[in-house]
């Protein structure tokens, strides 16, 4: 049946026909879907591991055991998983093994702009890369046979603009397959130094033959259109290309994006004048052409940064360059923002006000970076926030510790934060760490975590005790803070930098998002109360703004947190619930 | 038939997603090949949100460009100004009136350009601009603007009544289907 369906969705849809049996991840934009469209089959174990490291080594040991298992993540997060990921391209697998990299070109929700086919170089790995949603249900299929035929994880390469555009797929029936049998191999699987070296020919031979299967693979196809220009592309580029030349040039479309068919290029680059390549981010296929001693164009022009679109490549390569209207005048942004009601807001002025130096995290608390709330110094990768301040705080010491805090989420820390805990811990800095506990996963849209309670289909699961866990840990200052409660956040804060030892605080409140939530009717002001003091707008709510000279509250997206109430001296703000 | 852009642009929690869920079931419906493309992520928390709907024989980019779109449908007026310049000369702009202000504006840090939809005309765009917040209040629900959108932007295309009421049966969760629909209807004969 033809059908309208997310890029991220058909990847779903080709491993679950493809009889993937196993699946274990970690959210990351735009990554995220693969994983909960998995959990929408009932025949596949699904599963959200605490961060990518553990879901790949928990999918390895699904294909080790014998049934087809997945890992996706987003491109940040192959870096966490980097080290099982090395080692099990020696290992090889037993049933296949597919590992989805979502790279965010642009940087729609990322800290950085990596560009993931470097890895599937440097583990020495297949990488396929659709261009659409059918090739990511197709290759997501073609992804196990060139697993279990050569015996290696597959890595699936999705951007962006494949991951989240839809378009029309085919959907098949899925194939069941007998599991593999486990069979104890300690040659093949214990990769300890007399066996590893025995498995790195191995690689090296895997690499040739997956080479050789690149060149008639019908994942690369050559659509030729005339002898002039020749466009070497993959993925969303391949789009934009055909966009703007349609037939009018020869295009060699790469499904397979390492290793490259060598002699596939060459037969292509002799047949046009002009070779060139467009890909985003790296000039990765480009360096491999001028390696092999082709005269190539790419990088020369299009940019190393950012996304590519239909005018861009117009632009660089001579097609038709589009425009339209402007008005002369200046358009605002309008930069993402902690939604009205968000627990994290009232955590975030408290240290604003406090002056505190903050070591930020990943999650929808970044945006405390983000003016009025400005509460924020650093933000690097998932966990770096305890890590950094234990170094912080050894470097400067009494100058520093008074006054700095981390703050990190519940679910970047099961991620990774517990482990630079552990380091606060052992070489005992006096940090003050807090952990942000909105009982969710927030940013990639509600997941569960180890700290939630559920699991991914929703169904009660193990349940993390965050104080009991820290305690565990060694640290005696435990304590736990409502962040709707402005004084107490300032309490707790005070006194935890003030007190000479390691402490953590909980700011614990769910996501105001979340459904099980209840909101307090929104609230109003009484415009004779207030005098324009604008205190409340220090705490950057989008439901507050100055209407005529007084602070003024949009009803439609008040959920009545009542964190400006607080800040009103003047008893200005009032519920809009009726009495009785 | 070459390809046709519909973008449909608004502030992050809008709504936007079940408009270009809707109108990609009735392209499809309608035999075209389709690509839509979202916004997911941080962009969503209440940051300006664009969604792209390309249609035609054969779609290639997911992507709308400069100059390109048919129609902008807009929940919100200055992000109808933000997104102008990927109208196409004779393109259509479809907005509601409500102004939703941007942080920046909030702290006073920049000001909301006043009287946009004129601005708009005098740049020579069609724009279509109706107090869709207002309908979709009158239909039950402050969340039923992309319906509201959505029925107004009917009026320009050539679908059956029938083919649009199919598509929305088909997307909205059959408890708020009846709401939807006086919503669609609002914003149609507004």
């Amino acid at each position: 049946m033809k059908q309208l369906m997310l890029g991220n969705a058909a990847v779903a849809r080709g491993l679950y026909e493809a009889g993937c049996c196993v699946v274990s991840s970690y959210p990351g934009t735009p990554s995220t879907e693969i994983t909960e469209e998995m959990a929408k089959f009932n025949e596949v174990y699904v599963e959200w591991a605490p961060n990518e490291k553990v879901a790949m080594e928990s999918a390895f040991g699904a294909c080790l055991a014998g049934k087809r298992s997945f890992c996706g993540m987003k491109h940040v997060g192959l870096n966490v998983a980097a080290d099982p990921l090395f080692t099990v391209a020696y290992t090889g697998v037993n049933a296949g093994m597919v590992i989805a990299v979502a790279d965010d070109p642009g940087m729609h929700s990322s800290q950085n702009e990596q560009d993931s086919r470097h890895y599937a170089i440097a583990a020495k790995l297949p990488m396929l890369e659709p261009a659409d949603s059918a090739e990511a249900l197709a290759f997501a299929k073609a992804a196990y046979d060139i697993s279990e035929e050569f015996d290696c994880p597959v890595l699936l390469k999705m951007c962006t603009r494949v991951a989240h555009s839809q378009s029309v797929v085919e959907t098949a029936p899925r194939q069941e397959l007998p599991a593999k049998p486990y069979e104890k191999n300690i040659a093949k699987y214990v990769m300890m130094p007399g066996n590893a070296i025995r498995r790195h020919p191995f690689v090296e031979e895997r690499m040739a033959r997956l080479a050789e299967f690149a060149e008639t693979s019908p994942l690369n196809r050559v659509e030729m259109g005339g002898t002039e220009v020749g466009i070497i592309t993959s993925s969303t580029s391949y789009q934009y290309v055909k966009e703007v030349f349609g037939d009018s040039v020869s295009v060699l479309k790469l499904g397979m994006i390492h290793p490259l068919p060598q002699k596939l290029i060459r037969d292509f680059a002799s047949k046009v004048k002009k070779l060139v390549v467009v890909e985003e981010l790296d000039p990765i296929v480009e360096n491999a052409c001028r390696a092999m001693g082709l005269a190539v164009t790419g990088k020369d022009t299009l940019p190393l940064l950012g996304e590519f679109s239909q005018n861009l490549v117009a632009q660089h390569l001579g097609g038709e360059v589009h425009t339209g209207k402007t008005l002369d005048d200046a358009i605002p942004p309008r930069p993402p923002v902690m939604c009205a009601g968000c627990p994290h807001r009232g955590l975030f002025y408290t240290l604003s006000k406090n002056k505190c130096t903050v070591l930020g995290d990943i999650g929808c608390y970044t945006l405390g970076a983000v003016a009025p709330l400005a509460a924020m110094d650093m933000t690097l990768c998932m966990g770096a926030s305890i890590s950094a301040i234990h170094g912080f705080n050894k470097a400067l010491g009494a100058e520093s510790q008074g006054k700095t805090v981390a703050v990190i989420g519940d679910s970047t820390f099961m991620h990774s934060g517990m482990t630079g805990l552990a380091n606060i811990a052992y070489n005992q800095s006096n940090s003050t760490v807090i952990i942000l506990d909105n009982s969710i996963t927030g940013m990639t849209g509600h997941q569960q975590n180890p700290t939630t309670g559920y699991n991914i289909k929703g169904d009660p699961a193990g349940k993390i005790d965050l104080e009991a866990l820290c305690r565990a840990m060694g640290f005696e200052r435990v304590r736990v803070v409502d962040p709707y409660d402005l004084k107490a956040c300032d309490t707790a804060i005070k006194e935890e930098l003030a007190v000479d030892a390691p402490s953590v605080i909980i700011s614990r409140r769910p996501c105001a998002l979340l459904k099980y939530v209840k909101h307090s009717a929104p609230l109003m002001v009484d415009t004779d109360k207030c005098k324009s003091c604008k205190a409340c707008m220090k705490i950057g709510c989008p439901a507050i703004s100055m209407k005529n000279g007084k602070a003024h509250v949009d009803a439609t997206l008040c959920v009545g947190c009542g964190v400006c109430e607080q800040l009103c001296a003047f008893g200005a703000f009032q519920s809009t619930k009726k009495e009785g | 038939m070459k390809t046709k852009n519909v973008m449909i642009v608004g502030v992050g929690g809008q709504g936007s997603l079940l408009a270009s869920k809707l109108l990609g079931h009735l392209l499809m419906e309608q035999g075209y090949d389709v690509k839509v493309s979202e916004v997911h992520g941080m962009s969503q928390r209440g940051g300006s949100v664009v969604t792209y709907v390309r249609y035609g024989d054969k779609v290639a980019s997911p992507v709308i460009d400069k100059g390109e779109a048919d129609f902008i449908v807009s929940f919100e007026v200055l992000e109808a100004a933000r997104w102008l310049s990927y109208l196409k000369a004779d393109g259509q702009i479809v907005t509601s009136t409500q102004q939703i202000d941007p942080m920046p504006v909030i702290t006073g840090a920049a000001q909301y350009p006043e009287d946009l939809v004129n601005k708009m005309l005098a740049a020579g765009a069609k724009v279509d601009a109706l107090d869709c917040l207002a309908l979709a209040e009158q239909a039950g629900s402050s969340k039923a603007v992309n319906l509201v959108l959505m029925g107004r932007l009917s009026k320009y295309f050539d679908f059956s009544d029938e083919a649009w009421q199919k598509s929305i049966e088909a997307c909205v969760p059959a408890k708020f289907l009846e709401l939807n629909k006086k919503a669609f209807e609002l914003g149609k004969n507004a």
